[in-house]
Parts: structure tokens; C-alpha cells; sequence
């Protein structure tokens, strides 16, 4: 009785989009699907790993206070400390995390679109695998898109969601990354099977008046009563193109600086300062920072096996080393590279007796916000790592840290402590 | 069952383990929240923008089929050449709409960069798309007439 009663709820789904002819456009298809399918695949796991590298950048398992997500567990406390170098290894890899993940959204929207009908599907469920198949798309789709969006926004400083962004972004990464995995694996049979289908060739350089529906296929992509084509495949893949080439070409700019920075036409990070020592691009304002101007009785305390403090001419007296390194921001832009004048760490570090084992506790005068920051033992002794009191042949400004900033390559920007206060060495 | 359904179903519980280890921790500071947050990404496309594009893409189609007349110009069908930059200028909208809309209290004081230009660099961007193919298809109507 109940069987049979179940039957015909199968066989009857209620009107509107559970029925399949409801569902008419002539392009979706497994082909189709494929194709953008094989446009993500290699572009979310590069999403997966450069965020992955984004998160050990902090240098999370180094120091509580760098921790972000100070409760993650098993889901990155075997990450491996972040290296000093090379310079410009987190500039590409936060660069790249960023600006992929905005010429992802066309893509990501289309493929989105290229499968709908499966969202009211009839009967919601088959069996058991089905219905747990259902419940990790609503992991993999609600996920992908919760990425985006938390990413998208934050970049943008508009912080609207209830927790912080870092909490949201890295643990929604892991409950999306978990059902992908499973999904690629056991759809990947069906995508090549897909692809084989048709030429992608062929297909652009198919019109608008040779466009026809793929042939039905098993998963009911393909609608039973397609309306007359109104765009080719290739049209329809070539708008998808454009939009993600838009996006990147009106955002690059942010993170490559120099010249290309005002090409980022749409970017936060898009604008020229001007031609000064001091004009380049602001994470936060001494104003936002709570920063008033610093007098000649600043002091930097020095803490080792002894404890120095030092005043702005003293560090000036003391040899200078010159690095020239871009301050790479978690948002994806850059400051360009920039000539920083300073004394080494690791001279610093001597100054006081620190072990070459010691790592720094660094100190802000700022409230609030990324004040502190702990630097590895290697980044301390890294050749290139400064304790900068200039840039570009001036003194620092006061918006750039003035009367000293940390400057280490290939260190996330907030680690770049600015008003540097106090420096303290020790074994951790 | 067969094999690989046995095989997908281990597969998918495993992955809910790895899944339900992360949503504890993501759920932590605000389970409603972002719980909505989740769920609203989820359905977001499916059931809010979907419906918007799809349906002033259907009236819009409706409407030339209901007037083949206006569907060409000069004998070449100007469709796809309205859709194009209306799509792009939209997803450059939908991305950027934060900076564009004004929304962030902090961009300016934390960047210290006006916050204006956004909507005028939008429309310029718009009316570059729009002209570009407008010349495309001014283009294609002097080719045909040749």
C-alpha cells in the first residue's frame, strides 16, 4: 500500500519547475556542463591551496596571536611554518587566491545555471545515496558561493556577515573542500564520457543557425521540449569568458602596481597616490589605527637576554640595510615594490643576545586591529628582513608606520607591523 | 546497492565527518546567522537571481518573437548584442556592488581613498561594453549590405 503510494508520488510531480518539460533552454546539457565544470576544477583547487597558503602566511601554529582561528584542530595545526622567502611568494599566491577567485564567479554562476533543473528534481530522493548526494550539493553549491560572497565582501570592507571574516572564509573552505572532493571523484566519469561527446572546436565554430540540443542523456539535463536556440554555444561560453576577462582586467592592476594599478578601473585598491616617497597604497590610516603624531621621546624597547631602548636617531646611527619588497595584502592588492631602509632584525637581535633560535614578538602602538605580530626564528634572520624607518630615500610617513615598521619578504601585510613599539626576542 | 553506491555512500558520510568537523567551528560564534548566511549562498542563485535574469531574459525574448519586425536591424537580429554587455555590466555590478553602492562605512578611513569614483568607473565601464557592441553590430550590418 505505502509502495505503491510512493510510486505515485514519484510519478507525479507538482506542476512548475519539478516537471521536466518546464525547463526549456536548448543549451543545457552535460556537454556544456562539462566544459565549464573542467574550467573549475583546476581553478578551485588552486582556490583551495593559495587560501590554504594564505592561512599559513600568519604563521598560525608559531603563536597563538597569529592564529586567526586559534580553534581549528586537525584542520591546519600541521601546517608547516611559513618561509622568508622567496620575496614575492606571497604576493603571487594571495594575488592569485583574489583575482581567480572574482574570474571564478562568471563561471561559477554559469555551471550554477547549467544544472538547475537538478535542484527540483522528482522524486527529491531515490534511495539512500541519493538523498546523502543531495544533502553534500547543498554542502558543495551553499559553500562555493559562501566563499565568494564572505570573499568578495571582505575585500571590499564590508564586513555585514555576524562573525569574523577569517572564522567564516577558512572553516566555510573546509565543509565546501570535503564535499567537492567527493564530488569530482564521483562525477569525473561522466565529465570525460561528457566531453567526448562533442568537439569543443567544432562547437565554436558552430552558429546560432547550426545550434542544436545535445542528444538526452541520463541525467535529464537536456530539456524534452527545448525552444527554438537564441544564442550558440559559443556565444553562450564566449559571454562567459568576457565577464570573467572583464573582472580580471578591471582588478589585476591592484595587485601587479606601477603602471597597471590604474587599469583596476573597479578595484578598491585601483588609484594612484601621486609621485611622492610616501605615496603608495594605505592597509589602514594611522587616523583609523588611533595613531597620534610620535615626538622625539619615542623609544624602542629592545628585549633579549638584555633589554636596549633606542631612540629613532640611534637606529639611524647603526648600519642600514636597503631591501626593495612589495607589502603583499591579504585582500589581494599590493603596495608594488618599494625601497625600505632600516636596520636588519637579526643586527637587532644581536644587539640584545637573542639566540639564532629566538623568534620576535613585535609590538604596536596601534589599538585594535593586527597590533602584534610573532615572526619566526628564520624570517628574524632573513638578510632582507628590516626594521624600516624609511622608504624610497624619506622618512616613513606617519600612515606607513613612522617611526618604524616592520618589513619582512613575503610576509602577509598586517604582519608588517607599523609604530613599532617594542621588540621582544625570545624562545617562545 | 550496488558496488559503487556502497563505495559514493562511505565516501559521502566520510566527507560529512570532515564537513560536520568544520561547520561545528564555522556555526561557533553565531549558528543562526551564518547558518542563514550558508543556506542563503546555497539557494541564492536558484531562487533569487535565477528568477530576475531569467525572467527579464524571457520577456525580452517574448517580446521580439512576438514582433519579428524589431528582432533585426539592417537584417542582422540585435539580441545578443544587448545581452552581452547587460550580463557583463551585471556581474561587474553584482561583484562590485559594495564599493559601487557605497555600502563599506570603513573603505575610506581605513584606505584612506575616496569612496566616489566607483559608480562613475561602473557607468564608464557600462557605456564602453554598450558602444563596443554597438560597433560590432554596426559592423556586421555594413558587412551584410556589401
Amino acid at each position: 500500500m505505502l509502495g505503491r503510494w510512493v510510486r505515485w508520488v514519484a510519478e507525479n510531480p507538482p506542476p512548475g519547475p519539478f516537471r521536466a518539460r518546464f525547463w526549456r533552454s536548448p543549451l543545457r546539457g552535460p556537454w556544456l556542463t562539462s566544459v565549464l565544470s573542467v574550467a573549475l576544477l583546476p581553478g578551485i583547487t588552486l582556490m583551495f591551496l593559495t587560501g590554504l597558503a594564505s592561512y599559513a602566511a600568519y604563521d598560525p601554529n608559531l603563536a597563538r596571536g597569529n592564529d586567526t582561528t586559534p580553534d581549528k584542530g586537525l584542520l591546519g595545526s600541521w601546517l608547516p611554518t611559513w618561509p622568508a622567502g622567496p620575496w614575492w611568494l606571497y604576493w603571487v599566491t594571495q594575488g592569485v587566491h583574489v583575482t581567480l577567485g572574482l574570474v571564478l564567479i562568471p563561471i561559477v554562476l554559469a555551471k550554477l545555471w547549467s544544472v538547475l533543473p537538478k535542484l527540483f528534481e522528482w522524486p527529491p530522493a531515490r534511495s539512500l545515496t541519493h538523498l546523502l548526494d543531495r544533502a553534500s550539493l547543498l554542502l558543495l553549491v551553499g559553500g562555493a558561493v559562501f566563499e565568494l560572497v564572505t570573499g568578495v565582501m571582505n575585500i571590499q570592507y564590508y564586513y555585514a556577515w555576524p562573525v569574523v571574516f577569517y572564522q567564516a572564509h577558512y572553516y566555510g573552505a573546509w565543509v565546501f573542500i570535503a564535499a567537492f572532493v567527493v564530488h569530482v571523484a564521483f562525477r569525473v566519469g561522466r565529465l570525460v564520457t561528457a566531453l567526448r561527446s562533442r568537439s569543443l572546436i567544432r562547437e565554436l565554430r558552430t552558429p546560432l543557425s547550426a545550434t542544436r540540443p545535445e542528444p538526452p542523456d541520463p541525467d535529464h539535463l537536456v530539456s524534452p521540449d527545448p525552444a527554438p536556440p537564441t544564442i550558440s554555444r559559443r556565444g553562450a561560453l564566449g559571454m562567459v569568458a568576457l565577464s570573467s576577462l572583464a573582472l580580471l582586467g578591471l582588478t589585476v592592476g591592484q595587485t601587479i602596481g606601477g603602471r597597471a594599478r590604474s587599469t583596476a578601473l573597479l578595484a578598491p585598491r585601483g588609484r594612484e597616490l601621486g609621485m611622492g616617497p610616501n605615496d603608495f597604497q594605505v592597509n589602514k590610516t594611522a587616523a583609523m589605527a588611533g595613531i597620534v603624531p610620535v615626538d622625539d621621546s619615542w623609544r624602542l624597547q629592545l628585549r633579549g637576554a638584555v633589554s636596549r631602548s633606542l631612540s629613532r636617531a640611534e637606529l639611524l646611527a647603526l648600519p642600514q640595510h636597503t631591501a626593495r619588497l612589495p607589502i603583499a595584502c591579504v585582500e589581494g592588492w599590493s603596495t608594488g615594490i618599494q625601497t625600505w631602509t632600516g636596520v636588519p632584525l637579526a643586527d637587532l637581535a644581536d644587539l640584545v643576545g637573542a639566540a639564532r633560535t629566538d623568534r620576535l614578538f613585535v609590538e604596536s602602538l596601534q589599538r585594535g586591529g593586527f597590533s602584534t605580530a610573532t615572526l619566526s626564528p628564520g624570517q628574524v634572520r632573513t638578510p632582507d628582513a628590516l626594521l624600516a624607518l624609511q622608504v624610497n630615500g624619506a622618512d616613513l610617513s606617519l600612515d606607513h608606520g613612522f617611526p618604524a615598521r616592520i618589513v619582512v619578504p613575503a610576509l602577509p601585510g598586517v604582519h608588517n607591523i607599523k609604530w613599532v613599539t617594542r621588540l621582544t626576542f625570545s624562545v617562545g | 546497492m550496488t558496488r559503487r553506491e556502497s563505495l559514493q555512500t562511505v565516501a559521502l558520510l566520510a566527507s560529512f565527518i570532515v564537513a560536520g568537523y568544520a561547520a561545528v567551528r564555522l556555526l561557533a560564534g553565531d549558528p543562526v546567522g551564518v547558518g542563514a548566511w550558508f543556506v542563503g549562498s546555497a539557494i541564492g542563485h536558484d531562487l533569487v537571481l535565477f528568477p530576475l535574469y531569467a525572467g527579464l531574459d524571457a520577456l525580452l525574448v517574448l517580446l521580439l518573437r512576438r514582433h519579428p519586425a524589431w528582432a533585426a536591424v539592417g537584417g542582422v537580429p540585435w539580441m545578443n548584442y544587448l545581452r552581452v554587455p547587460v550580463v557583463v555590466s551585471g556581474l561587474l555590478l553584482l561583484v562590485w556592488s559594495p564599493l559601487i553602492l557605497r555600502l563599506p562605512t570603513e573603505f575610506r578611513a581605513a584606505s584612506g581613498l575616496p569612496d566616489q569614483p566607483f559608480l562613475p568607473h561602473w557607468l564608464a565601464v557600462t557605456a564602453a561594453l554598450f558602444v563596443l557592441s554597438a560597433a560590432i553590430l554596426l559592423a556586421r550590418i555594413t558587412t551584410k549590405r556589401r
